[in-house]
C-alpha cells in the first residue's frame, strides 16, 4: 500500500522541483484539454508559452506586455509573501490595490490641470498611503481584538470595489465625459502620466519598482534581523517569542509593507496602463498575486519569475483564443491548473512517498 | 486627415484586390458569449455574418475582455494578427478603440453605444430608448400594484434614456403609475440580478424591466409571480409569462452591411444610431398573457415610431425638479438624447453619482 510519511524537514529540492514540475504537468494536461477541444495540441501551448516572446509578428508588442502585466503582479506578490512567511494571512490585495488609485488618482485630479513636476512622486506617495492605510485596517483589528486578518482583509475588497465603482460615476467622474463613468484620463495630464520610461520598451515606473522591491525584499530576509525575524515567527513561533519577537509589530510591519505595495501597484497602474479610474478598474491583480507569491516560493527571485511566467499565460491565452479560437474558459482552466499542480506537488516537499508491502501500516 | 484616410482606405483595397484572402473581422465582447443577453447577441450576429459571406470572412473572437488596459491590448493584437475591421462591442471599450486606432490606421474600427469617433473608427448603437417606449406601454397597463421596477446597470445616458422612456409611456396609460429603479452596477451578474427582482417584487412590484443581460429576472418572475420583458434577447423561453414581449437586439444587417463596405472598399466613419424602423431594434412577439386592448395599444406605439409619426421624447415634458425641458410638441434632438443625465419628471429616486 502506498502511504505518505512527513519529512523532519521540507525537503530543499522538491521545493525547487515543484513549481518545474507543475509547470511540465501544466502543459501535459492543458494540451490534453486542447486536445479534446478538437485543437493542435502542440500549437496551443506554442501559441502561449512561444509566441508572446520569440513570434515576429506579435513579439515586438508583447514583450512589453509581458512587462506591464507582470509588473503589479511582481510588486504585489512581494509584499503579501513577506507576511505569509511570517504566518500573516492578506488576502485582500486587491482592495488595497483599488484604494491606492484612488488615492493617488484622487490626488491628481484634485490638481488638475496645473503642472507640476514633483505631481508623479506625490501620486506614488499617496498610492502607497492608500494602500497601507486600508492593510492596517485588518491589521489593527488583528493586533487589537485578535480578528481573523484573512475574512478582515477579503471582505474590504468589496467595500474598496464599492467606493470605485462610486469614485467612477461620481466624485471623481470626469466633467467632460459626456455623463459616462470613469475619470479623466491621466495619460493626458503630463504631470501625472506613469509613462514608459523607455519608449516601446513597456517598462515605466512600477516595473522599476517592482525589481526594487525585489531587491530590497531579498536582502531584507537574507540580510536583515527583520526578515529573520519574520522568517522565524512563520517556521518555528515559539522559537520567535523567546527570540523577541513581537508579533504585534511584525502584523502590522507585514500589512502596512503589503498593503502599500499593493497601493503603489494600483497608483502605477491608474497612471500608467489603465489611465483612469473606471467602474471595473480592480482586474483581479491583487489576488492573481496570491497565486504568483506562492508559485514563486515566497521567495523574491522567485516571485519575479512566477509573476513573467503568469504573465505569459494571460498574453500567450490572450493570443491563443484569437488565433486558435480557445474558449476564454479553457484557458482560465489551464491557468487554474498551474496552481492546483504545485498545490499537488508541494505535497512531496513536506511528505515522503513509502510504498509498504505486505505488513499493514 | 482626409488624405490620410484616403490613404489608409487605398492601402486597404489594393491589398484586397490583390490576394483574395477573408477579410477577417475581429470581435471583442465584455461578457462571456453565452450570457444570455448583450454579449451574446453580438456573438450570434458576428455567427450570422460569417453564415453570410462564408469562406469570405474570417472571424476573430475574444469574450470577457475587461474594459481597460486588458481590451487595449486584446485590441492591438487583433489588429497585429491582420484584423481588417474590428468591432469593439461594449461602451466601455471608447478610449481604448480611440488610442489602438490611432495606431492602426489601415484597420477599420467600431465601438458599439460610445460617442467618439475618428478616421478609421466609427461608433453605432441602437435607439432601445424606442423599444422603452412599447415595453412601458405594456408594463403601465398590465401593472395592477401600479409599480413597475427597473433594473438599472450603470448611470450612463443609455440607461437613463431607457428608464424615462419607460416611465413616460407607462405614465400615459396609467396616470397612478410609479417606478422603482435599482442600480445594480453591473452589465451581468445574475445572482444580483435575481436578488434585486426578488427585492421588487417585495415592494409590491408586479412588472420588471431590466437593463442588465441576464435571464434571471424572468426567471425569478417566473417562481415569484408577476411580469417581465426579454432584454437584448428575445428569451422566449419565458413566454408566454412572465416574459410578455422583450427588445432584441439585431446588430447582424449592421455588420454585414459595414463588412460588405470594407469588403467593396467603400468603408467610411460613420456615428449609426438606428431603431426599431431599421431593424437594429427588434420588438419580440407579444405574448398570449396580454389582453387585445394593451396589444393594440403596443403595437400603436410601435407603429407610430416607425413610420415616423411619433417620437418617444415629445413635449412637454419637465425634468425631475420641475423645470422644464421640452415645450408642447418639441421633439428632444439627438444630441441632448445622446447626453441624457437627468430624470424626467414623476421618476422618482436620485442618479447616483
Amino acid at each position: 500500500m502506498i502511504r505518505l510519511e512527513r519529512r523532519p524537514a521540507p525537503s530543499k529540492s522538491w521545493t525547487y522541483l515543484a513549481p518545474l514540475l507543475a509547470v511540465a504537468a501544466t502543459m501535459i494536461a492543458g494540451a490534453i484539454m486542447f486536445a479534446l477541444l478538437g485543437k493542435d495540441p502542440v500549437l496551443a501551448i506554442k501559441t502561449i508559452f512561444w509566441d508572446p516572446v520569440f513570434s515576429p509578428q506579435f513579439g515586438s508588442y508583447s514583450r512589453p506586455q509581458l512587462l506591464i502585466k507582470a509588473g503589479p503582479l511582481i510588486l504585489i506578490a512581494i509584499g503579501l509573501s513577506l507576511g505569509f512567511r511570517a504566518g500573516i494571512w492578506n488576502i485582500g490585495a486587491e482592495g488595497q490595490y483599488i484604494m491606492g488609485a484612488l488615492a493617488g488618482a484622487g490626488l491628481a485630479l484634485a490638481l488638475y490641470p496645473m503642472e507640476l513636476p514633483v505631481l508623479l512622486p506625490l501620486m506614488v506617495l499617496a498610492g502607497a498611503l492608500g494602500g497601507w492605510a486600508w492593510a492596517m485596517i485588518p491589521g489593527l483589528l488583528r493586533t487589537m481584538f485578535n480578528t481573523n486578518e484573512i475574512l478582515v482583509s477579503l471582505l474590504l475588497v468589496y467595500v474598496a470595489e464599492q467606493i470605485l465603482s462610486a469614485a467612477a460615476v461620481g466624485f471623481l467622474r470626469n466633467p467632460e465625459g459626456g455623463g459616462f463613468p470613469g475619470s479623466r484620463n491621466l495619460q493626458s495630464y503630463p504631470s501625472a502620466h506613469n509613462a514608459e520610461i523607455i519608449a516601446n520598451t513597456g517598462i515605466h515606473w512600477g516595473v522599476v519598482a517592482a525589481l526594487i522591491a525585489v531587491i530590497a525584499a531579498y536582502v531584507l530576509l537574507q540580510r536583515h534581523i527583520l526578515g529573520f525575524h519574520i522568517k522565524l515567527a512563520g517556521e518555528a513561533p515559539r522559537a520567535a517569542k523567546l527570540a523577541g519577537v513581537n508579533p504585534a509589530r511584525l502584523i502590522l510591519f507585514c500589512m502596512g509593507v503589503s498593503g502599500a505595495l499593493a497601493g503603489m501597484a494600483g497608483l502605477f497602474e491608474v497612471a500608467g496602463p489603465a489611465g483612469k479610474i473606471s467602474i471595473d478598474f480592480g482586474a483581479g491583480y491583487g489576488f492573481t498575486a496570491i497565486i504568483v507569491a506562492f508559485l514563486g516560493r515566497l521567495h523574491p527571485v522567485g516571485i519575479l519569475l512566477a509573476g513573467l511566467l503568469m504573465a505569459l499565460t494571460y498574453i500567450g491565452g490572450e493570443l491563443a483564443q484569437l488565433m486558435l479560437s480557445l474558449p476564454a474558459a479553457a484557458i482560465q482552466a489551464f491557468q487554474g491548473m498551474l496552481l492546483f499542480f504545485l498545490l499537488a506537488f508541494d505535497v512531496f516537499s513536506h511528505y515522503r512517498l513509502r510504498i509498504a508491502t505486505g505488513r499493514a501500516a | 486627415m482626409a488624405t490620410s484616410l484616403a490613404l489608409a482606405m487605398g492601402a486597404a483595397t489594393g491589398a484586397l484586390a490583390q490576394n483574395g484572402e477573408p477579410v477577417k473581422v475581429g470581435f471583442v465582447y465584455v461578457g462571456p458569449v453565452n450570457d444570455g443577453g448583450w454579449s451574446q447577441h453580438h456573438h450570434e450576429a458576428a455567427v450570422k455574418l460569417k453564415e453570410h459571406f462564408g469562406d469570405a470572412v474570417e472571424l476573430i473572437e475574444q469574450e470577457s475582455v475587461p474594459e481597460g488596459p486588458d481590451a487595449e491590448r486584446v485590441l492591438t493584437q487583433m489588429a497585429l494578427t491582420g484584423a481588417d475591421i474590428i468591432f469593439a462591442t461594449s461602451f466601455g471599450y471608447m478610449d481604448q478603440v480611440e488610442s489602438v486606432a490611432a495606431k492602426f490606421p489601415n484597420v477599420k474600427f467600431e465601438h458599439a453605444t460610445g460617442f467618439k469617433s475618428g478616421p478609421n473608427f466609427a461608433n453605432y448603437s441602437a435607439r432601445f430608448y424606442e423599444g422603452r417606449a412599447v415595453m412601458g406601454t405594456i408594463a403601465g397597463m398590465m401593472t395592477e400594484t401600479d409599480k413597475i421596477g427597473y433594473l438599472a446597470s450603470f448611470p450612463i445616458p443609455e440607461v437613463i434614456r431607457g428608464i424615462n422612456s419607460t416611465y413616460i409611456h407607462a405614465k400615459k396609460v396609467n396616470p397612478d403609475v410609479e417606478i422603482r429603479v435599482v442600480w445594480l452596477n453591473t452589465w451581468y451578474d445574475p445572482a444580483k440580478e435575481a436578488d434585486a427582482t426578488q427585492a421588487l417584487i417585495e415592494q409590491g412590484v408586479d412588472v420588471v424591466l431590466a437593463h442588465t443581460d441576464s435571464t434571471a429576472p424572468l426567471a425569478t418572475l417566473e417562481k415569484s409571480g408577476g411580469y417581465g420583458f426579454g432584454q437584448a434577447a428575445d428569451m422566449a423561453q419565458y413566454a408566454p409569462a412572465p416574459r410578455l414581449s422583450s427588445i432584441i437586439d439585431d446588430w447582424a444587417p449592421y455588420y454585414e452591411e459595414r463588412v460588405q463596405a470594407v469588403m467593396d472598399g467603400s468603408w467610411e466613419t460613420a456615428a449609426t444610431w438606428s431603431g426599431i424602423a431599421d431593424g437594429m431594434v427588434g420588438i419580440g412577439a407579444f405574448s398570449d398573457a396580454m389582453p387585445e386592448e394593451v396589444k393594440a395599444a403596443a403595437q400603436e406605439v410601435m407603429d407610430s415610431i416607425v413610420d415616423g409619426s411619433y417620437h418617444p421624447f415629445t413635449g412637454p415634458l419637465n425634468k425631475q425638479d420641475g423645470t422644464p425641458w421640452l415645450a408642447e410638441g418639441e421633439v428632444a434632438d439627438d444630441g441632448a438624447l445622446a447626453g441624457m443625465s437627468f430624470y424626467l419628471e414623476g421618476v422618482t429616486g436620485e442618479i447616483p453619482n
